[in-house]
């Protein structure tokens, strides 16, 4: 396990956009921040779900794409310089005697900070789970839900399970890779990218990948290792493919998670926050954007933006408990990096 | 679209069937008619037939919905669970054909 201790002013859980504009209001407020994301990648759902997509209420911008907006949001915090965990989730919260706090990532990273901003979003983002028998015995060693290091699968016999762009894209980029491949799909076309799609064909016209279309999942076997998964075909007949490794890749949907567990007030599967500054019931424990609730709240990436600058002013007392806050404007003062 | 009221029949996740009477007014999907009457509807992607929240099996009442758009066939293929008559809610735009029909909705895997 990579153990790395960062230390830092404000921990950002989520690094979607509303994330990211607490990095500048911060900032501002010659705050530091580091921002931890389960996601391979800054953005949130806006790069995960919906890239391409145009956002019309975005204040100045009479239309920019979700992705366009999260580079733009980067170039913007550039001067900040912010500090990122991607592709880690949030397992922890350890309280510190003297108030500050502790924040413990699943690959096992350390972020000690005065100020825990949770920018959660809908949670976080986990992939969703075929039903398949003896899943669980597998996994983590020969069953995976996201490809990590594709160098792991070197000469491997493997099976991809899945119908989408990302099931597609990495068994055309894993054919090279593993020693035997076989995509295995529950219809019987693909509705993803057409260029993906005719990728995936080629390489079955050529030999090196097996290609199981209308076929259901049904279990795991083998020892301690996993050795085949069987299926059934589109008449019900049995089928099974010797596999060292099984990857199930059926995209990815927000949960709370271990989020739930730290004593916050929730209300349905979102963190109550008080409006003055959306502080949570514990203190120093801050939650804006789509995670938050409170009357009136709307799910808006603007709204998230006001609540990150009222929590860095708030935030400020913590970080800075002896000095004293001077409200500034950008246009007066401009940005003074750190 | 004039009309105001749908008759659905709606078997929850929970499992338990439920018969709503719903006011219909600037819903323009079946998924902001089932938040409407006050079926839990996270919608992550707000209705772009993205996520699959929405997800549903219609039970009676199918021939007459218009077919899935080309995203939603996308989104439906990426997932690892799903029915022979599987919609997204987000897609299936208001109209008349909504009225007494049977669905049930199904719990995000």
């Amino acid at each position: 396990m990579i153990k790395m201790i960062i230390e830092t002013d404000i921990c950002i859980i989520g690094a979607g956009p509303v994330g990211l504009f607490a990095v500048f209001e911060a900032g501002l407020l010659k705050m530091r921040c580091h921002l931890i994301d389960a996601l391979s990648q800054a953005g949130g759902q806006l790069t995960e779900i919906y890239p391409k997509k145009p956002i019309y209420d975005i204040p100045g911008y009479p239309v920019i794409t979700a992705e366009q907006l999260i580079k733009n949001q980067l170039e913007q915090i550039a001067p900040f310089k912010p500090t990122f965990s991607l592709g880690e989730r949030v397992e922890e919260l350890r309280k510190q005697d003297s108030g500050s706090y502790e924040v413990i990532g699943s690959l096992g990273t350390v972020i000690k900070c005065q100020v825990v901003v949770i920018a959660g979003g809908l949670g976080c983002f986990e992939p969703r789970l075929p039903e398949v028998k003896n899943l669980d015995r597998y996994y983590p060693n020969y069953v995976h839900y996201m490809v990590k290091d594709p160098h792991h699968f070197r000469g491997k016999k493997i099976v991809i399970a899945g119908g989408g762009d990302s099931a597609m894209d990495w068994t055309n980029y894993l054919a090279d890779i593993a020693g035997e491949i076989t995509l295995v799909h529950r219809s019987n076309t693909f509705r993803g990218s057409p260029d993906s799609a005719s990728k995936i064909y080629d390489l079955e016209k050529k030999g090196i990948l097996k290609l199981l279309l209308s076929h259901r999942l049904d279990s795991l076997e083998g020892t301690d290792q996993l050795q085949r998964l069987n299926m059934t075909d589109h008449n019900n007949d049995p089928v099974s493919v010797d596999c060292d490794h099984f990857i199930a890749l059926y995209g990815l949907s927000p949960k709370l998670g271990p989020i739930a567990r730290w004593g916050l007030d929730l209300s349905m599967n979102s963190i109550l926050v008080d409006t003055k500054d959306y502080s949570t019931n514990v203190e120093r424990i801050y939650a804006i954007g789509d995670i938050n609730s409170y009357q009136g709240k709307l799910n808006l990436i603007l709204c998230g933006y006001h609540e990150a600058a009222l929590m860095a002013q708030s935030a400020f007392k913590y970080v800075y408990p002896d000095k004293r806050l001077s409200f500034k404007y950008t246009t007066v003062n401009g940005i003074n990096e750190f | 679209m004039n009309f105001k009221n749908i008759n659905i029949e709606v078997i929850d996740r929970d499992g338990s069937l439920k018969k709503s009477l719903i006011e219909v007014d600037i819903e323009d999907n079946l998924m902001e008619i089932l938040k409407a009457g006050n079926y839990e509807m996270r919608a992550t992607c707000g209705g772009m037939g993205l996520c699959a929240d929405c997800h549903c099996e219609i039970l009676s009442g199918m021939d007459h919905f218009p077919p899935p758009t080309d995203q939603e066939y996308e989104t439906l293929d990426t997932l690892p669970i799903i029915f022979n008559n599987s919609r997204l809610a987000c897609q299936i735009k208001k109209g008349d054909y909504l009225s007494n029909t049977k669905i049930r909705l199904i719990n995000p895997s």
